[in-house]
């Protein structure tokens, strides 16, 4: 296969099959007629016999000290079975780790059940176990806690006044982390000698990432395994594993996870949730299965949130538009525990890296914190930090343009890193890609389509209208090294794949990945059938089990086609070379003189003498007496893969065109364009998917959605009444353009493509309504973007204007 | 009589009669799902937003989880594991919706089927924004819904197209 550079308008044709290959190729998924039919087994389809239903006790304060405990009500309530408190269960603390010196970080520990203290309003105090989950959730209401309260820390402000409360003991000042990095030589007089300073403060919204499926478990017991069988939803089982045993005081092998059919998770699910171990050590005790389904309250008020993180940065640049020197300072605010195995430095170390994205940025200096609060704890969301430091970046180079009058996608231009691999202020090393290109391409969609014409006349008319644009880089397919740098305790990077073939010719391929909606189960099988030369539907992916998967970090940070794909690539190609070796002994000649072709190896230089998988794997395994006698008998073989150097960025630009509605500050998006480059495209229905859902999150991000807050520490949006998840008349038809720079280490040219539409989202959706705004005068820094705010901001243009 | 007695209760569900003793509060979701085992009706929000438990009551899209199974007595149910035929074979609507990428992690799913027959039954002519306007009506995480209106309209064109060349 061979793949041109990306040029500008090299557009990828959308239903071509590669060479005839299935990589490339839009096929339908092989997950969709169980999910379309009923079919599909989520956890809370799963059904055992005996089986318990737990609902949790949780704390009604943000902060305070446990007084009291009283149960007994609650075992009174008819269909109540049992309620266990953290004395009862003994378990120990997830404490993630980061190797860091205690200047930098500070380790804290998250309990399964609250003891002594509460830091936060939801964070679980007991559980109970009942007949059915209408007994149990009967149960919580008869549970009888009382509290010392204390005053909520709920705010960065409030968490680094003096005096303030410490969320944790350990940390006083409530600064779980503090990374001060790179600090270029010279810097400030950079700043103090530029002749352009340009500085923006902005705040992005709490988030959840909302997978339409709520986390649960069902864990029992399985008395002929001796083993407790844990079924879960998560993106990372292995790591389940581990924390869980580790809680419980088993041998991991006396653990097992199982993950069924999994209904989306965008990080919420890749980190262990107290829960589910608290769930599997209930049923330990009970001797029964317990299944716990969590409701879309506590999902929305006591899981994991993101992306609250306040910036202040600034950015010098010359007469020209050229950047010289970017300061910043990052607070993220990740609420009262950090998360395993991601840790509480998952966003401000990403935002502290990846802040220069696609530019030539000579001099940096970055400040990265990690602030306790009395909120629900984060994990990683979809992007991770990158949403909001693009945009926060992006709105400096906005600001220059303004400030030295120049076109803002010309001074983007000036600044764009053209030239690759190119090694950044940051110590970081780009792979090829295309960001000028992305970004021209982008620019001349928006005016072929007439936007700018449209947008004259709408001013004609007093209408607001306005342009934005967002050009962003993601790092995938981040291998150990790369994750090394983070100094994680846990180091994830390589993937393992172990392949099969049966004795019909079929194999099963395992992957360390974990898919909840990206399609791995097909566009794993096309990359797998490609290399053997099998039909899709005698592939077959294996995830998700933690004993038949040797070890696998999962889903995370697009890693799962880069690192996972190559992973089952290479171990295809190496039962490949197998199904040579042996065929070439069969038909008694060389085995340079052997080529796989048609579900079979034959000749090269007699292609009549062939033989088809079946007859190797009949001899393989039912007349291994005909196998060379040093070989073993079975059809199997494996390979690992780890990402290179600093991993490879994928890349796009967005254009966005908006419409301000004077007399409801709505904010409308009339068009949205995307140009993206995730390289080879496996499947490009899939990346085109990938690249919309995620848009449609950096939307509800960057105009819809916010955890809030009372005075209290109550959350104050629990429900979608109050949590306002945008619809279809809110999400526009994305138009979908595509580049082509293949990464130059994984297997197919593919990099990563589950975050990049998240990402470049609030940059150009904030930058759209910025330019809408501009006859106001007003620039507006925070997400999500209010029409309030909007309505203030025209509201005074209406007075200005004659 | 308690909230905790139970009712008996006779459903019309595919097509089907079912006997069962539920709680008088338990939800038509929750008996669909976990007293008939059709767990192809999903439970995503529980206060009748999201959509995801949508079913067809005397062929009207509704939110199961409003419901108690009490109400839906003398009822005719449909839920998603009415669509296909009774040998697996997809019905247009499953098709289209696979050939458009309709969906991703396929939990929202089932919803969206169940408001789309209804709605297409009733409004056969429907085209993309009333389209769009329906399928506002329930939430999808993945798929920032422009292939859910596509599959919609796909499945919407083609039974007309149908219509025509059988007329």
């Amino acid at each position: 296969m061979t793949f041109g550079a990306a040029t500008e308008g090299g557009e990828r044709e959308p239903d071509l099959r590669v060479d005839g290959s299935w990589v490339g190729a839009p096929v339908t998924r092989k997950e969709d007629p169980r999910l379309l039919t009923g079919g599909a087994q989520f956890v809370d389809d799963i059904h055992l016999p005996r089986m318990l239903h737990a609902a949790f006790v949780r704390s009604t304060v943000a902060s305070g000290r446990i007084t009291s405990v009283d149960l007994s009500r609650v075992l009174e309530v008819p269909g109540v079975v049992a309620a266990f408190t953290a004395e009862d269960l003994h378990l120990g603390d997830i404490t993630p780790r980061l190797d860091r010196p205690a200047e930098e970080h500070t380790e804290t520990s998250m309990p399964i059940l609250a003891r002594e203290r509460v830091r936060f309003v939801g964070e679980p105090v007991a559980v109970v176990l009942a007949d059915d989950p209408y007994a149990a959730e009967d149960g919580i209401e008869a549970a009888e806690v009382t509290y010392d309260v204390t005053p909520p820390v709920l705010s960065e402000v409030q968490a680094l006044a003096a005096g303030a409360n410490a969320v944790h003991d350990e940390a006083p000042g409530n600064v779980l982390l503090d990374v001060s990095m790179f600090a270029t030589d010279g810097i400030d007089d950079v700043f103090a000698e530029a002749p352009c300073v340009v500085h923006v403060r902005a705040s992005t919204g709490r988030q959840n990432a909302l997978p339409l499926e709520t986390r649960g478990v069902v864990a029992g017991w399985d008395p002929r395994a001796q083993q407790l069988l844990v079924q879960t939803c998560t993106q990372v089982p292995h790591q389940v594993r581990t924390a869980l045993a580790g809680s419980l005081g088993m041998a991991e092998s006396a653990v097992r996870v199982l993950v069924p059919d999994m209904g989306g998770g965008f990080g919420i699910k890749c980190v262990v949730g107290r829960e589910e171990i608290a769930v599997a050590a209930a049923a330990t005790r009970v001797r029964r299965p317990v299944k716990w389904i969590e409701d879309r309250k506590d999902s929305l008020s006591a899981s994991f949130l993101a992306r609250e993180q306040r910036y202040d940065a600034r950015a010098a640049f010359d007469e020209t538009g050229r950047i010289l020197g970017l300061d910043v300072d990052v607070l993220c605010d990740m609420g009262a525990y950090s998360c395993y195995p991601f840790t509480v430095g998952i966003e401000p170390l990403m935002a502290s890296s990846e802040m220069p994205g696609v530019y030539r940025v000579p001099a940096y200096r970055v400040r990265g914190r990690a602030i306790a609060t009395n909120k629900a704890p984060t994990a990683p969301y979809r992007g991770v930090s990158r949403p909001q430091h693009v945009m926060v970046m992006e709105r400096l180079v906005e600001r220059a343009a303004r400030e030295l009058g120049l076109d803002p996608l010309e001074v983007r231009r000036r600044n764009l890193i053209t030239v690759f691999p190119y090694t950044g202020v940051n110590n970081v090393t780009y792979d090829p890609g295309s960001y000028l290109e992305s970004l021209n391409l982008c620019e001349r969609v928006i005016t072929d389509e007439g936007w700018y014409e449209t947008k004259r006349t709408a001013a004609e008319q007093g209408r607001f209208l306005g342009i934005g644009y967002a050009c962003f880089n993601e790092r995938t397919g981040y291998g150990s090294d790369a994750f090394a740098k983070r100094k994680m305790q846990a180091v994830p990077g390589f993937d393992i794949s172990e392949i099969r073939m049966d004795t019909a010719g079929s194999v099963v391929v395992t992957t360390g990945t974990m898919s909840h909606g990206q399609s791995h189960e097909t566009t794993m099988a096309q990359i797998v059938a490609d290399k053997l030369g099998l039909p899709l539907d005698k592939v077959r992916i294996q995830q998700g089990d933690t004993d038949r998967v040797t070890y696998g970090w999962g889903s995370f940070a697009s890693r799962s086609i880069t690192i996972g794909g190559t992973a089952v690539a290479l171990a295809a190609g190496n039962l490949g070379g197998k199904l040579v070796e042996l065929g070439a002994h069969l038909l008694e000649t060389q085995r340079d003189n052997v080529e796989l072709a048609d579900e079979g190896v034959r000749q090269r230089d007699d292609p009549s003498r062939a033989l088809s998988y079946q007859d190797i794997a009949d001899v393989a395994y039912l007349k291994s007496h005909l196998l060379p006698k040093d070989t073993e008998p079975g059809l199997q073989a494996s390979a690992s893969f780890d990402g290179v150097g600093d991993g490879t960025f994928s890349n796009a630009s967005h254009g966005v065109v908006v419409e301000l509605h004077r007399d409801t500050g709505r904010v409308e998006i009339l068009r949205y364009v995307c140009v993206e480059d995730c390289g080879v495209a496996i499947n490009p229905q899939v990346v085109d998917g990938q690249a919309r859902g995620g848009i449609a999150q950096g939307i509800a991000g960057a105009l819809f959605e916010k955890v809030t807050y009372d005075d209290n520490g109550e959350p104050s949006a629990a429900s979608f009444l109050d949590y306002k998840v945008p619809t279809a008349c809110e999400i526009p038809d994305v138009s979908m353009h595509h580049l082509e720079t293949p990464c130059l280490f994984t297997d197919n040219g593919a990099k990563g493509a589950g975050e990049g539409g998240t990402i470049g989202a609030p940059a150009a959706v904030l930058n759209a309504v910025n330019d809408a705004l501009r006859p106001t005068g007003v620039e507006l820094n925070d997400t999500p973007i209010t029409p309030q705010q909007v309505f203030d901001a025209l509201t005074g243009a209406l007075e200005v204007a004659p | 009589m308690t909230e905790h007695d139970k009712v008996l209760l006779t459903l019309q569900v595919n097509g089907a009669s079912h006997e069962v003793a539920v709680e008088a509060r338990r939800t038509l979701a929750d008996t669909l799902r976990h007293d008939l085992e059709l767990t192809g009706t999903h439970v995503a929000c529980e206060h009748g937003v999201c959509g995801a438990c949508t079913v067809l009551v005397d062929g009207d899209p509704a939110r199961s989880c409003l419901m108690f199974a009490a109400q839906a007595e003398g009822s005719e149910i449909r839920t998603v594991e009415s669509l296909a035929g009774d040998d697996g074979t997809l019905s247009d609507l499953q098709r289209a919706f696979s050939a458009n990428h309709g969906l991703q992690c396929g939990f929202c799913t089932p919803g969206f089927l169940m408001l789309a027959e209804g709605f297409l039954a009733e409004r056969p002519d429907a085209g993309r924004e009333e389209i769009r306007e329906v399928v506002s009506s329930n939430l999808c995480r993945c798929t920032g819904y422009q292939t859910i209106v596509d599959s919609i309209q796909d499945c919407a064109e083609r039974r007309r197209e149908t219509k025509e060349t059988s007329a």
